[in-house]
C-alpha cells in the first residue's frame, strides 16, 4: 500500500512538469512581445530592447523554461506581473482560498447530495420518486454553471434580498456560489449512482443475499452500495475538475476575489506570466486532488490492491 | 422466458444499427430531444430568414424593452431585439458545439485506436502525453489555449478541441483493447489486411458505439463550454450574436432588466437538455442489459 503511494506521488512529477511545460510554451510562443505590452505603445524600439534584456527574453527558450521551474520549486516564486509588477505568487496564495473553499464545499454537496438522490432513484425504479430525480438531475447537467447562479441571484439576492448578490464575507456569501457551482455536480454524481446501482443489484451476490433471508434495507446499504460506489469515486476526481472550472468561470458572476477572476482580468490585459502561474498552481492542486481520489479508490476496491501488488513484482 | 427467447432469435437477422434504431425510436424522450434538436437545426439553418428583426438593428427609443407583443423576449441595451439575435446566435453557438466535438472526436479516435492497436511503445507514449493534458481541468486548458491565441470564435473552436481529444483518446482506446484479442481481427490479419484497413474496416465500426453516446453527450458539453468562454469574454466577441456572449452582455443589467439573462440561458439549457436527451436514449439503446 505504502509503496503504491509513493510511486503515484513519484509518477506526478513527470506529469506536472509536462503541464508546466505545455503551458510554458503556449504562452510563450504566443503572438504579441512582452516588453511591448509592458512598455505599451508609444516605447522606442531600444527601450524596449532594453526590457528584454532585463527580463531575460532573450535567453533561450529551454533556459528560460527550466529558470522558471526552478523558480517555483526553490522558493515558490511564479515570477511577477507584466502589468503592475506585483509577485504573482502573492496574488495566487490570497485568492486560492476563495476558489477551493467553493469548489471543495461543492465537492462535498455533490457527494453528499447527489450520492443518496441516486440511491433513492435506482432502489425505488420507476417510480415518481426515480422520474423527478433524474428529471431534475438531467436538467442539473444541462445548465451552465454561471448561468443558474445569475438566476440564483436574482431570486435570492434581488427579488427576496435574503443573500448578498455579490463579494465574500461570512458563510452567507458562499451559499449561493457553493449551490450554483454544485448543482451540476450533484446531478453527475446521482445519475452516475443510479446506473452503477442498477448494474450492482442484478449481480448475482444481491439474489444470494436475498435468497438467504437478508433484509432489503441491508442488502442496499452493505452489499450493493460499497460495490456500486466504485465508479462513483473513480470520476470523483472529473467531477472534482469540473466543479473547478465551473468555479472559475462563476467567480466573476458573484464577484468573488479569486484566481478566476484573477485569469479573467489577466487575460483582458495579456498578463502572461499571471495566466500560466495560476494554471500552473491549479493544475497542481487537482492532481493533488486525483491523488487524493486514487488512494482512496485503493481503500475501497481491494481488487486494485491485489492488482497492484502483482504488477509491481512483476515490473522488478 | 422461452417466448422472449424465440423473439431474440427471431431478431438475429436484423443489423445491430437496425435494432437499435428501432429501440431509440421507441424511447420517448429521446425523441422528444430528436425532435428538439431537429427544430433548433432548421431555426439556425433559417436564421436571418425567419428572425422578426434583423441581430443588429438597434431600436433607440426601445432600449431595455420588456418582453411585449412586438418583442416578445425584451430588447437589449442597444433596443436589439432578443429574439432574433437568439436565433441568429444559434448559428455560432451551434457551430461551435458541433464543430469542435468533430474536431476532437476525430483526432481523439484516431489517436486512441493507434494506442490501443499498436500497444506497446507507441500507447505508452500516447497515453503519458494524454495524461499531460488530462491533469488540467478541461475549462482551465481551453482557457489557457485561448488566453494565448487571443479571443475569437476559431480560437475558442480550437480551445475545445483541445481540451476534448484525451477523453475520447481514453475512450476509444478502451474500446479498441476490448475487441482486440477477437478472433474476426486475427482472421482478417491472416488474409494480409493492411492495418489501416484493419483498424478502419474492423475495428472502428465495431468499438463506435460507447463514442456514438459520448459525441452527442460531447456536443451538449461543448455548447456549455462554449457559452462559459464567451461569458468570460474568450469566445465570440460583440456586437455578434451568441448565447453566452448575450447572457455576458445583459449581466450588467440584471438588477433592472433580468430578462436580458433569462431568456438566452433557457436557450442554452433547453439545446443541452435536448442533446442529453437524446444521449441518453442512445445509450440505452445500444446497452439495452441497464435499461431492465
Amino acid at each position: 500500500m505504502r509503496k503504491y503511494i509513493v510511486k503515484r506521488i513519484l509518477l506526478m512529477i513527470p506529469v506536472l512538469l509536462g503541464v508546466a511545460f505545455l503551458i510554458f510554451a503556449i504562452m510563450t510562443f504566443t503572438p504579441g512581445d512582452p516588453a511591448s505590452i509592458i512598455l505599451g505603445a508609444g516605447a522606442t524600439p531600444e527601450a524596449i530592447e532594453e526590457l528584454q534584456e532585463k527580463l531575460g527574453l532573450n535567453a533561450p527558450f529551454l533556459v528560460r523554461f527550466f529558470d522558471y521551474i526552478k523558480g517555483i520549486v526553490t522558493r515558490f516564486d511564479f515570477g511577477t506581473s507584466y502589468i503592475n509588477g506585483t509577485e504573482i505568487r502573492s496574488e495566487i496564495l490570497m485568492r486560492f482560498g476563495f476558489t477551493f473553499r467553493i469548489a471543495l464545499l461543492s465537492m462535498v454537496f455533490a457527494l453528499g447530495l447527489g450520492v443518496p438522490l441516486g440511491i433513492t432513484a435506482a432502489v425505488n425504479r420507476n417510480t415518481w420518486k426515480d422520474t423527478t430525480s433524474m428529471a431534475v438531475a438531467l436538467f442539473g447537467i444541462s445548465m451552465p454553471t454561471f448561468w443558474f447562479g445569475l438566476m440564483l441571484s436574482i431570486i435570492f439576492a434581488l427579488k427576496l434580498g435574503i443573500l448578498p448578490p455579490s463579494g465574500v464575507g461570512g458563510i452567507e456569501y458562499y451559499i449561493m456560489p457553493c449551490l450554483a457551482v454544485s448543482m451540476s455536480g450533484i446531478a453527475s454524481m446521482a445519475r452516475m449512482t443510479r446506473s452503477s446501482m442498477l448494474e450492482v443489484i442484478r449481480a448475482d451476490y444481491i439474489t444470494t443475499a436475498r435468497a438467504k433471508g437478508q433484509t432489503e434495507k441491508v442488502i442496499i446499504w452493505k452489499h450493493a452500495l460499497k460495490n456500486a460506489l466504485i465508479p462513483v469515486i473513480t470520476q470523483a476526481g472529473t467531477t472534482f475538475g469540473i466543479l473547478l472550472g465551473g468555479t472559475l468561470v462563476s467567480e466573476t458572476v458573484f464577484s468573488i476575489p479569486g484566481l478566476g477572476s484573477y485569469m479573467v482580468t489577466s487575460i483582458k490585459s495579456r498578463d502572461y506570466p499571471a495566466i500560466q502561474g495560476s494554471v500552473i498552481f491549479v493544475a497542481a492542486v487537482f492532481g493533488v486532488v486525483m491523488l487524493v481520489v486514487d488512494i482512496l479508490y485503493t481503500v475501497v476496491d481491494p481488487r486494485i490492491r491485489a492488482d497492484f501488488s502483482k504488477g509491481g513484482k512483476k515490473k522488478k | 422466458m422461452s417466448a422472449a427467447k424465440n423473439v431474440k432469435k427471431q431478431k438475429k437477422n436484423e443489423s445491430m444499427m437496425k435494432l437499435t434504431m428501432r429501440r431509440l425510436f421507441r424511447n420517448k424522450t429521446a425523441m422528444l430531444g430528436l425532435t428538439i434538436l431537429v427544430v433548433l437545426l432548421l431555426i439556425a439553418i433559417l436564421g436571418p430568414l425567419i428572425a422578426p428583426y434583423s441581430d443588429i438593428e438597434q431600436d433607440l427609443m426601445n432600449c431595455y424593452g420588456l418582453p411585449s407583443l412586438q418583442h416578445p423576449f425584451g430588447t437589449d441595451e442597444l433596443g436589439r431585439d432578443i429574439l432574433s439575435r437568439l436565433i441568429i446566435g444559434s448559428r455560432a453557438s451551434l457551430e461551435i458545439g458541433l464543430v469542435s466535438i468533430a474536431g476532437s472526436a476525430v483526432i481523439g479516435i484516431i489517436i486512441g485506436c493507434l494506442a490501443g492497436y499498436f500497444g506497446g511503445t507507441v500507447d505508452n507514449v500516447i497515453m503519458r502525453f494524454m495524461d499531460i493534458f488530462q491533469a488540467l481541468p478541461p475549462m482551465v486548458l481551453a482557457i489557457a489555449v485561448c488566453a494565448a491565441l487571443g479571443p475569437g470564435v476559431n480560437n475558442c473552436i480550437l480551445a475545445l478541441i483541445i481540451s476534448g481529444v484525451p477523453g475520447f483518446v481514453r475512450m476509444a482506446r478502451a474500446s479498441v483493447l476490448n475487441i482486440r484479442g477477437m478472433e474476426y481481427l486475427e482472421a482478417a490479419t491472416a488474409i494480409n489486411c493492411s492495418t489501416a484497413r484493419i483498424i478502419a474496416k474492423h475495428i472502428l465500426p465495431n468499438a463506435l458505439s460507447p463514442l456514438i453516446v459520448q459525441i452527442t453527450m460531447g456536443v451538449a458539453n461543448s455548447i456549455l463550454s462554449a457559452s462559459s468562454m464567451s461569458f468570460v469574454g474568450l469566445g465570440v466577441q460583440p456586437p455578434n450574436p451568441e448565447w453566452g456572449a448575450m447572457l455576458s452582455a445583459g449581466r450588467n443589467f440584471i438588477r433592472n432588466y433580468p430578462h436580458m439573462v433569462i431568456f438566452p440561458g433557457v436557450v442554452i439549457m433547453i439545446t443541452v437538455l435536448a442533446l442529453n436527451m437524446l444521449g441518453d436514449g442512445l445509450r440505452d439503446a445500444m446497452d439495452p442489459k441497464l435499461k431492465d
